[in-house]
């Protein structure tokens, strides 16, 4: 088929679950690669985003580089999907919120227990931490939202195959759930 | 004669007296809502069972039904604006559902599913607010308290008590429990009262019995907001 729509994902701040729930889409997925090619994407291993239809985003914002990547995502994808409790509320990882970045890091890399050789990580190549966890709507405009820790495979083939219809996608009620 | 009020067209007879929820409830009529308990005195501040009646909105559990009234309740405005208004409730706290005991059970929840809820839209407060365990057998999550006052009322109405009050404006407002230290460990509440078991969502869990229910067999994970509330709340039917 000539031309394929193009889909790019990434995961930030997010725990790759709601990756292995696309994956989850088992053999549907053939059927989705007949009109969707990947771009950018942990199956593809691009580095970078190029010109997609549709940018399916993971987790929340946690460091700079994530800053970077979801802004990359923002200007190359026609339509920018927030996928999953992280990317929507900052999920798990934004309950670091609550504790101030120093004693986070203290306690990661200089008193918890068992920690050798303490010292807080500074390799310049390190992306800089943000003082808190955001949502992706925080820091780029976003089009849909899928909810669900992780949103299961039936999810993302309603979502997808709406769009690839034309269609506005619409979950119903049993497609929304926000754990 | 019996008296009527219309609610989406549809005439709903009412009894002097009633407020338009009330009236809605006992004809099976569905008006979404957060702070209203039937056993309880009104409150009238979640503002999610705002309807239009006359033209003008108003609290329907605060509201009394009259002779002729036109209300609007399901129509797509309203709705929308119930939707935003539970937007502002989810960043307000601290709402993580995943990690929280009560999902599938949490009124605050199947209200957002209901109204097809799929953001937050506004920028999260990520308020800091405090946990107390203190209790042997009941546990506080200041983070998931959306004001409602449902343990205020049920502990001074129904317990005969007055553990909670709600102190505090805007951003600070927040729940107190009556005991000298402020912990619920040495206030009166036990954890058979009425006012440990009401909180709409996960502010206020008994201990020990976190994820007993699978999921696929909570009371919302088939059955909407709208049909287990007019089963609990009208449980007379007809």
């Amino acid at each position: 088929m000539a031309n394929k729509i193009r889909v790019a994902t990434t995961s930030l701040a997010g725990c790759f679950g709601c990756h292995m729930s696309f994956l989850d889409l088992d053999e549907r997925l053939l059927q989705l690669a007949e009109r969707v090619e990947f771009d950018r994407s942990p199956i593809t291993d691009i580095e970078h985003c190029g010109r997609c239809d549709i940018g399916l985003i993971e987790g929340g914002v946690c460091n700079s580089e994530n800053v970077h990547t979801l802004r990359e995502f923002r200007k190359q994808c026609k339509i920018l999907v927030a996928v999953g409790a992280c990317a929507i509320n900052g999920g798990l990882p934004a309950m670091r919120n609550f504790i101030p970045l120093e004693e986070c890091l203290s306690e990661a890399y200089l008193d918890g227990i068992g920690v050798e050789n303490p010292q807080i990580p500074s390799d310049i190549e390190l992306p800089l931490l943000l003082d808190k966890v955001r949502p992706l709507h925080e820091v780029v405009k976003i089009d849909y939202y899928l909810p669900g820790c992780p949103p299961s495979a039936d999810v993302f083939w309603k979502f997808l195959t709406d769009l690839l219809e034309g269609k506005e996608p619409q979950l119903d009620y049993a497609l929304v759930h926000y754990d | 004669m019996s008296k009527t009020i219309t609610i989406d067209g549809k005439a709903i007879p009412f009894t002097e007296g009633q407020t338009i929820m009330q009236a809605a409830t006992a004809a099976d009529v569905y008006i979404p809502h957060l702070c209203h308990h039937p056993e309880f005195t009104p409150h009238g501040s979640c503002k999610l069972c705002t309807v239009k009646v006359n033209g003008r909105n108003c609290s329907a559990c605060t509201f009394p039904a009259a002779e002729g009234q036109e209300v609007l309740n399901n129509t797509q405005e309203l709705n929308s604006d119930r939707k935003t208004i539970t937007q502002m409730l989810f960043v307000e706290g601290n709402h993580f559902c995943p990690s929280c005991e009560k999902t599938g059970n949490c009124q605050l929840q199947a209200v957002a599913y209901h109204l097809n809820m799929l953001d937050d839209h506004f920028p999260l407060f990520y308020a800091h607010r405090a946990m107390d365990a203190s209790h042997p057998e009941v546990l506080i999550d200041h983070n998931r308290c959306i004001f409602c006052t449902l343990c205020v009322r049920a502990s001074r109405e129904h317990d005969g008590k007055a553990v909670f009050a709600i102190s505090g404006r805007g951003i600070n407002k927040h729940l107190l429990v009556n005991s000298t230290s402020g912990q619920l460990k040495d206030s009166d509440l036990d954890s058979g009262d009425k006012a440990a078991h009401i909180c709409p969502t996960g502010a206020i869990l008994i201990k020990h019995t976190a994820y007993q229910v699978p999921i696929g067999q909570r009371v919302y994970d088939h059955h909407q907001i709208n049909e287990v509330s007019l089963a609990s709340e009208h449980p007379h039917g007809e």
